[in-house]
């Protein structure tokens, strides 16, 4: 479904990615792992086409990632994303529905099946999202800044899936939140992946999450992709020295 | 771009401010007066504006001259209300101009960035260089005096400063991640523009044009009182003191009435401006 070949992007003079290459199947997840800076970001921003590539290609599902208007909102039509910080990812000045239709604005064509009775009202789309992701109807009209984080993070996800897109990039969707809604979160999205069929790209620093989320997980430093594994091999011996270090903090962390 | 933050002028004339709705109700209540004599104006005028009364020049206050007469024996009080017209709406009409030339072209420069938004902005940094009133007084008086070319003469200096703060706002929102979620929504550039972009210059906009329409009110009146705005016989306030001035010895009310006018107007433009300001809480840009 997804296919990255040997990219590499450098901001001002400092390379980001180093000649990554990464394949990710229809109906699988991949987890991205790495510490700050190691250019987890940039990789899913590269994927949407929000930042150009220096060298090398992304393809979805045979579409080439280019900057052409057709390539990009055909793209984006199948793969969408989650951020961070859900505090500056949903514009502070609209009310929360008006965000998580807006892709259903933007592709009058699609119809997930989910919204298939609703299709041609906006306000009981929205509807139908909050409640896919567990938000009372009444914040439909509210502004972000009356919203809890964990409510608002809620609303990005709800805009993420409202295309029922293939692949939903999820970068570090828990880490602005506080850990005991970070559980709530990650179950959210488990349980919205097997019912609408998702696969996921999971960027994360946090070895757990992405071991509950993923088949596959990829460990990035500095722009090198160092390992790349399935889950259940997580703690087999062949592991990248690196990843067994991350491994053994993440036990410490538990411990 | 600065926003000349002065003092509020209520403070000093002795009037009690204790915050910012307050300085809006002050200068609204201030505002809804002038314009309510203003459009009432050809209706309570007691004499003709414009019909000269040579045997009554210079005569003072009376029945028939509330404000008594100036230097060509013409009503004051009629010419001022009169006047408001001219003066409140040129003002009007280029603080609206200013404000629909400068948003947009903010918004794509900043936006876009890039190639044209160099262009424009070293076009705009040189005219920056230059004080905007000399500059719209070398215009007005290259176009020749008239109240049109006063009008494109601000308005060819006052865009700038729209253009920079909305620009500025547009760079510093641009790579929020809401607008990358609205590009991957699927949104048109045109559509982040109007949608997600627009709501937030809209509120500092405002801000920046009440605080500005003051200030136009003087330009006005200074190229009006230097013989480029408005042309006799017609009433304007600006025009006014300048007709008032070989007299400003011997009878200071003919400069002291319009001048009085356009202290009122200023001062109730900015305490509107500056409690928005407030209330707002809109970061000087």
């Amino acid at each position: 479904m997804l296919e990255i070949n040997s990219i590499t992007k450098t901001y001002d003079t400092n390379p980001v990615l180093k000649d990554i290459t990464l394949s990710l199947n229809q109906g699988e997840s991949l987890g991205i792992i790495g510490e700050s800076g190691s250019g987890k970001s940039t990789l899913a921003r590269l994927i949407l086409g929000l930042d150009s590539i220096d060298e090398g290609e992304i393809i979805f599902q045979g579409i080439r990632v280019q900057h052409k208007r057709n390539s990009l909102k055909k793209v984006r039509r199948h793969v969408q994303i989650v951020f961070q910080d859900p505090a500056s990812s949903l514009n502070p000045k609209l009310p929360v529905w008006k965000s998580v239709v807006e892709p259903l604005e933007n592709y009058p064509d699609t119809i997930p099946l989910f919204l298939k009775e609703v299709r041609n009202n906006k306000e009981l789309m929205a509807g139908m999202l909050f409640n896919k992701v567990g938000l009372s109807q009444e914040l439909l009209e509210r502004y972000p800044h009356q919203l809890s984080g964990g409510q608002k993070q809620r609303v990005a996800i709800a805009r993420g899936i409202s295309l029922q897109p293939a692949l939903l990039i999820c970068d570090e969707p828990t880490s602005s939140l506080d850990v005991s809604v970070q559980a709530q979160v990650l179950n959210l999205l488990k349980e919205l992946k097997r019912d609408l069929n998702m696969s996921y790209i999971f960027i994360s620093h946090d070895l757990a999450a992405v071991q509950f989320m993923c088949d596959q997980i990829a460990v990035l430093k500095n722009g090198t992709l160092l390992d790349m594994f399935r889950t259940e091999e997580l703690f087999s011996e062949i592991r990248h020295d690196y990843t067994k270090k991350l491994v053994g903090l993440a036990l410490k962390d538990i411990l | 771009m600065k926003i000349n933050v002065q003092m509020p002028k209520a403070i000093k004339l002795g009037i009690k401010i204790k915050n910012e709705n307050h300085m809006i109700i002050c200068g609204l209540s201030f505002l809804t007066v002038i314009i309510f004599i203003t459009l009432l104006g050809p209706f309570i005028v007691p004499n003709d504006p414009l019909s000269a009364n040579m045997s009554e020049r210079l005569a003072s206050p009376s029945v028939t001259y509330p404000l008594g007469t100036d230097h060509m024996g013409r009503c004051i009080f009629s010419r001022l209300v009169i006047g408001a017209q001219a003066t409140l709406g040129i003002t009007g009409l280029v603080v609206a101009s200013v404000v629909m030339i400068g948003i947009p072209i903010g918004l794509v420069t900043g936006y876009i960035g890039g190639r044209i938004d160099s262009v424009i902005m070293r076009l705009v940094d040189g005219l920056l260089a230059l004080p905007e009133f000399i500059l719209a007084i070398t215009i007005a008086g290259f176009l020749g005096p008239s109240l049109i070319n006063l009008m494109i003469s601000i308005v060819f200096v006052k865009w700038i400063g729209y253009t920079r703060v909305v620009r500025g706002i547009v760079i510093l929102e641009r790579n929020k991640d809401y607008v990358s979620a609205a590009k991957v929504s699927g949104s048109s550039n045109w559509k982040i523009i109007r949608r997600h972009l627009l709501p937030q210059i809209i509120s500092p906009v405002l801000v920046l044009a009440a605080l500005d329409i003051g200030k136009v009110i003087l330009i006005i009146s200074s190229l009006s009182y230097l013989g480029l705005g408005a042309q006799p016989p017609a009433p304007e306030w600006g025009a006014m003191l300048n007709d008032g001035r070989p007299y400003f010895q011997t009878v200071p009310e003919l400069m002291i009435y319009p001048g009085l006018a356009i202290f009122f107007v200023v001062l109730s433009f900015n305490l509107i401006g500056e409690g928005l300001r407030d209330k707002l809480d809109v970061k000087r840009h």
